[in-house]
């Protein structure tokens, strides 16, 4: 039990409190361990300093993804126990740590310590830091609960566009031998952590008979669906979602990791082909993309709800992947296009799953729902790479090149997207019988939920 | 009784004014960096397909 500031009663927000200071808590730790995705920009120098193969110089952020989805699921349930202030204030630390530990290692050339460090340690930052706002957020705005999930997830994809250039300017000043990027990381730990002092600080929880502004005092009778997270593993409900999540996932994330060698490859016997510096460009496009899906399209679900929005990124996924499967590399610009929209559908899907969740469990337990959803992200984290990658090798030791390298990959991506689709069309209501005692019945389920009347 | 109404008026206008201070700093924290986050990519991105 968290004592003193951090202490959930210690955060419940005074009567005047605005609920629009509670975004920029989320983001201020969001867009820490954000970060996570620009570790590449440490591989070269550490490979360089600490003689490490590539493989080897990955294991850091492998270790800490893992740790991400672990925490997460095994976390979620001491987060909601414990509030908002104490997730943030364990974020910071565990996050701000690794990098002082991995410091450490550096300095030492010990590599396992900066494995234990950064992977181990501010991996479970990484984890308890991202569901940490998400509840708090879903109370704070009831009426749009899409959109505030969607600006802090937001943060998660846009850390590393800060984190990118700033790591590689402090390698340029520190230099990249092991004192400098000893000190960079020194750096980082310290700037980390007072940067996500505002979230600790900031956040706040609504008071129990809070409602927003304009809203009517009771809707739907007054009950809503509250079913804890050790009853949403026994419904189907979670793992259709945890399906649709791990096969959306899969997709985006077998064009993002292959991005830069794909769009080479595609054009390359072209009368266009794209530089090598052109597909970095086009790298840069889809984390942007990726980003800015998290809040346009989570925001829109508000409006048009979480069923349609599924339905947007799986079914009309799928037809951009079979665009790209049936144009090849007849034009340069509707494959980026396509590219750009599939990775705006991925960040779309990672960003509306909790506002999903809330509609189908309530917010009672929300945080340690998503927590343990995330292993679906850990499972598509393996499995997208493999697929592209294995049919890639597999397809180049046939003698193919081109797009016919990918054209496998492309289809069994539309597969994906396809079955993901079919499991989103089986989400109904959760039957009473999960929900906890006295709470709400079957007709109120989704109290609240603009979604109900869009079905 | 005036006075305390008027105490009253100012103290809460005090806190609205510093909750708007703390709400247009709260944003500025998280708004800075990531503008120079987008600068950077903006940046980048011209240099790699404007030439």
């Amino acid at each position: 039990m968290a004592v003193g500031f951090l202490a959930r009663s210690r955060t419940v927000a005074p009567p005047d409190w605005s609920r629009w200071l509670v975004p920029p808590a989320a983001l201020a730790v969001h867009l820490a361990i954000g970060q996570v995705y620009a570790w590449s920009v440490f591989k070269p120098p550490l490979e360089g300093s600490l003689g490490l193969s590539g493989t080897q110089s990955a294991l850091p952020f492998q270790l800490a993804i893992v740790m991400l989805g672990l925490s997460a699921a095994f976390g979620g349930t001491l987060v909601e126990r414990n509030g908002p202030r104490w997730a943030m204030f364990v974020s910071m630390t565990c996050f701000s740590s690794g990098f002082v530990i991995s410091a450490l290692g550096v300095a030492t050339e010990q590599f396992w310590v900066v494995v234990l460090g950064y992977g181990v340690v501010g991996g479970v930052g990484l984890g308890i830091g991202y569901i940490s706002p998400v509840s708090t957020l879903i109370k704070w705005f009831p009426d749009r609960p899409g959109m505030a999930t969607g600006i802090a997830i937001m943060g998660f994809g846009g850390g590393a566009l800060i984190a990118s250039p700033w790591s590689a300017q402090m390698l340029a000043w520190f230099g990249t031998g092991s004192g400098g990027i000893a000190t960079t990381m020194l750096v980082h730990g310290v700037v980390y952590f007072g940067f996500m002092g505002l979230g600790v600080v900031l956040v706040r929880v609504p008071a129990p008979d809070w409602t927003p502004p304009g809203t009517p005092v009771q809707q739907a009778g007054g009950r809503t669906v509250a079913v804890s997270a050790n009853n949403a593993l026994r419904t189907p409900q979670f793992w259709l979602l945890w399906l649709v999540l791990c096969l959306n996932v899969t997709a985006g994330i077998g064009i993002l990791e292959k991005a830069s060698p794909m769009i080479t490859e595609f054009f390359r016997h072209t009368a266009m082909p794209v530089s090598a510096a052109a597909a970095a460009g086009f790298v840069g496009v889809l984390s942007l993309t990726n980003m800015l899906g998290r809040f346009v399209w989570s925001s829109t679900s508000d409006i048009v709800g979480r069923k349609n929005i599924y339905r947007l990124y799986l079914g009309v996924g799928a037809l951009l992947y079979l665009t790209i499967a049936l144009t090849t590399n007849s034009s340069t610009l509707l494959f980026v296009l396509c590219a750009a929209l599939i990775l705006s559908f991925y960040g779309g899907g990672f960003a509306t799953i909790p506002a999903y969740l809330k509609d189908l469990f309530g917010t009672y337990e929300v945080g340690a729902i998503h927590g343990r959803l995330l292993t679906a992200w850990s499972t598509a984290g393996v499995l997208g790479p493999l697929i592209v990658n294995a049919i890639a090798d597999s397809q180049e030791a046939a003698g193919k090149q081109g797009p016919d390298l990918y054209f496998t990959s492309l289809l069994i991506m539309m597969g994906l997207l396809i079955v993901g689709f079919v499991a989103n069309e089986f989400v109904r209501p959760v039957h009473p019988r999960f929900h906890e005692p006295g709470t709400g019945d079957s007709d109120d389920s989704e109290a609240g939920d603009p979604a109900r009347d869009r079905r | 009784m005036a006075e305390g109404a008027n105490g009253a008026t100012e103290g809460a206008g005090g806190t609205a004014r510093r909750r708007r201070g703390l709400l247009v700093l709260a944003w500025l924290w998280v708004g800075l960096p990531f503008a120079y986050g987008a600068f950077e990519l903006a940046r980048k991105m011209v240099q790699l397909f404007g030439g």
